[in-house]
């Protein structure tokens, strides 16, 4: 980027950002995805410091959660749901002008977009016939739920992306530093989680248990969720203090966070890691294997979060990670 | 993770394939022949061992095409790519370089001389090869798996096997003529390889349900791709990108799609139907991309027991999805997928089976294993007979949606309608079966007028 496009840029973040303070408290909201009926409800999360991982003597704890470190992440919103199939198939199926009316071109280029991709059409009934009204999106490659956010940012103007491992975590606890963010005892999962111990083998609909302190649903299983990070049993060792994020360099593994309906409540703990694996496209007959869905993961969906401040373009371009074709070796 | 681990090996095997060749298919097959007479042996050791070569050749490049091509490398160290065929130079040099990066020149060996394109490819790239992956949209089908069988090759043909019934007539006569040369041959009605189904099926068989009575077969989706019209193509060209909606290619979503729930029912029940009445239309699925195919068919299939199966399928966006089998049976019921699901059901409510399998392998996998396990070892497998009358099945309730009234299977059957011309009758400039009208549309059946016999 030269010089001059560079300042061009920065010119038109500094406008975004008092554009936008002025117009919105760090309160909760409803983002809207125009030209549809979908309503996304935005949580406040207050960024802080917090204890990542766990402590060797928790039930279910994994070696991959050790060493609990301290961590520290900046203010964001972050959706109180998981993305639901309507609001996902917008993006699938193109129809309703969804890729017709986007953000002003400045606030495209703030956001480092200069074109979308949508999703492929599946050939295979992904959502395995357990519903698709108010369920969660399921089957999604990690750059399928990039990319929705990409869309989605490019049609709202904001910069919408998946949380961090941190970032997801933080965000469960929601300030507590228990097992699950109900405490710790499992046998209160019911009330919180749909789990392999009540789901009767199919996901439900979203927000059916209670939330979390901070107001998020289904945090704790249902499905599980994608983060921005590539797995790294040996991370926490190295992590940054401040806002880590193992950007991610290959295909497999990467993290979901939360555990799903397949999941057991010792699964779905704030610390647990669920790396994704070449086998959630086992039956993908096709090569190279597809870039947008999964035909093996009807536990895996995700939701976004929105930072507070929207960074700077070059920064934002670093997120929208590249897809990297899956031959299946 | 066990898909990592097999082709892992395959890849380190790689450097120690042995370089000797195979005897050429014509001497193996008349050796196979006489060895149910005299030389029982001869077949087996010219495959054994994994240490001879088999050519393989594909034919139809897109990317099922290539997903078979890695299955079939990864089944068998021996496997070497020597040829492949498509309509398209693109979607052949995409097939190639994609399998080249898995593993290499050492096993795909093709070469711009060996890399055949056009409507008449497939004959060149079939005849370099043992072993051949049918894999083009499936109007071609019956011209390349005559052409295959007549050259004694093993083969995976992927389903459906035709688009009408002078195709089915064509693939039936090969078929036969593929069980009396023994040879090969796998097709790709994956359920057929899926663990919850072959175990249900098993305890289904063994009686632990009795006999089924009526069902219902499903593949209600949104819908598949489309190949939007591109400003230079000719008619012929935008209808092999966009061949999904053509009916000569692709035989309708009932035929192309459906056709694995169908198979289902005639698997299980051992029989195929006497007689197909429908309906079907095209409410939403209605624009000019969208070719000349329904969006909607339902189907009763009759069989000779009295059992009745109920078809449905859907490619309409926003509606409830489901594609699955469901039976019942004077003891009870049972429930498959295609998500590796399977489960029988007593009368009271019971579970009597129940399959889960999350993580099974891969059933495209699983095929071609088979097929490369049973050419080694001098076995025979022959998949083809019920490849073309399910395809048949499927054909039948097409006939039924389109025609609205009640059609024969053995009418249907001697049907003269054909869809296809063959391949030395197609060229990029002329016309093909299906002209749009003025306005870039359609002819679109129409129940009650149609004429499907």
């Amino acid at each position: 980027m030269t010089a001059k496009l560079t300042s061009l840029v920065i010119a038109v973040v500094a406008m975004a950002c008092v554009d936008h303070a002025q117009a919105q408290d760090f309160a909760p909201y409803s983002q809207a995805i125009p030209g549809s009926g979908q309503i996304m409800p935005m949580v406040p999360v207050a960024g802080g410091r917090f204890n990542m991982g766990s402590q060797p003597d928790e039930t279910g704890h994994q070696p991959h959660e050790a060493p609990q470190h301290a961590v520290t992440v900046g203010d964001f919103w972050m959706g109180q749901y998981e993305i639901s199939w309507q609001q996902y198939d917008l993006f699938v199926h193109r129809d309703d002008d969804s890729f017709g009316q986007l953000t002003a071109p400045d606030k495209l280029q703030a956001l480092s977009i200069d074109g979308l991709t949508g999703a492929t059409t599946p050939y295979v009934e992904m959502s395995f016939g357990m519903g698709k009204e108010g369920y969660p999106a399921i089957n999604i490659t990690q750059y399928a739920a990039l990319h929705y956010a990409r869309w989605l940012s490019a049609k709202t103007g904001h910069f919408y992306r998946l949380p961090t491992e941190a970032e997801w975590e933080y965000a469960c606890r929601a300030g507590t530093s228990t097992p699950w963010s109900f405490g710790d005892n499992s046998a209160m999962a019911n009330e919180y989680a749909i789990h392999a111990g009540n789901s009767e083998e199919h996901y439900a609909l979203v927000g059916s248990r209670r939330s979390n302190p901070w107001d998020l649903y289904d945090m704790h299983g249902n499905v599980a969720e994608w983060t921005m990070d590539q797995f790294d049993p040996g991370f926490y060792s190295k992590s940054e203090a401040e806002n880590p994020w193992n950007r991610p360099t290959e295909l497999y593994p990467r993290v979901t966070r939360g555990g799903s309906w397949i999941h057991t409540p010792e699964q779905q703990r704030c610390a647990s890691r669920l790396p994704s694996a070449a086998n959630w496209k086992e039956r993908d007959p096709q090569i190279p294997k597809s870039d947008w869905w999964l035909t093996n993961a009807p536990f895996v969906g995700f939701r976004l979060v929105r930072p507070r401040t929207q960074p700077p373009a070059e920064d934002i371009a670093r997120y929208w990670l590249e897809a990297i074709e899956d031959y299946g070796i | 993770m066990t898909d990592d681990n097999r082709n892992d090996t395959d890849l380190s095997r790689r450097q120690f394939v042995g370089k000797s060749s195979w005897l050429a298919g014509g001497a193996v097959i008349s050796a196979s022949l006489a060895g149910c007479a005299t030389s029982p042996s001869a077949a087996p050791v010219a495959y054994a061992g994994g240490s001879d070569t088999l050519k393989l050749a594909v034919v139809g490049c897109g990317g099922r095409g290539t997903g078979a091509a890695k299955q079939a490398l990864k089944a068998d160290a021996g496997v070497e790519l020597v040829a492949v065929a498509d309509a398209f130079g693109d979607r052949a040099d995409t097939c190639v370089s994609a399998l080249k990066r898995i593993y290499g020149d050492e096993r795909v060996k093709v070469t711009p001389e060996t890399t055949f394109v056009g409507f008449d490819a497939f004959s060149q790239a079939i005849d370099m090869a043992d072993v051949v992956i049918l894999a083009t949209p499936p109007g071609f089908r019956p011209e390349h798996f005559e052409y295959a069988v007549a050259g004694n090759k093993q083969i995976f043909c992927e389903k459906p096997m035709a688009t009408d019934a002078y195709g089915i007539r064509r693939v039936l006569a090969a078929a036969k003529e593929a069980e009396e040369k023994k040879l090969n041959v796998v097709v790709g009605l994956q359920r057929h390889y899926q663990p919850c189904y072959l175990e249900t099926f098993q305890r289904y068989q063994d009686g632990a349900v009795g006999e089924i009575i009526s069902g219902q077969v499903y593949w209600n989706s949104d819908g598949v791709w489309v190949r939007e019209r591109e400003p230079q193509q000719t008619e012929m060209e935008y209808q092999m990108r966009n061949w999904y909606y053509f009916n000569w290619l692709c035989g309708d979503h009932i035929l192309e799609q459906h056709i694995h729930n169908i198979d289902v029912a005639n698997w299980f029940i051992g029989d195929y139907p006497v007689s197909a009445q429908g309906m079907g239309g095209r409410q939403v699925r209605n624009g000019p991309d969208h070719g000349e195919i329904f969006d909607h068919h339902f189907v009763e299939f009759t069989y000779a027991s009295g059992a009745v199966i109920s078809s449905q399928c859907r490619h309409q966006p926003g509606c409830a999805n489901m594609v699955e089998e469901r039976f019942q049976t004077t003891g009870g019921s049972i429930h498959t997928d295609g998500g590796n699901k399977g489960i029988i059901t007593g009368r009271s409510g019971e579970t009597i089976y129940k399959h889960s399998g999350m993580f099974d392998p891969s059933p495209y996998q699983t095929e071609h294993n088979e097929l490369f396990a049973s050419i080694r070892s001098g076995g025979h497998i022959n998949n083809a007979d019920y490849g073309a009358k399910s395809t048949m099945t499927a054909i039948l309730g097409r006939m039924a949606t389109y025609s609205g009234k009640k059609i024969d299977w053995d009418k249907a059957l001697v049907s003269n309608q054909r869809l296809v011309p063959d391949s030395k009758n197609l060229d990029w400039d002329g016309n093909p079966p299906s002209m749009p009208d003025a306005n870039g549309n359609y002819a679109i059946p129409v129940p009650g007028k149609t004429r499907v016999l």
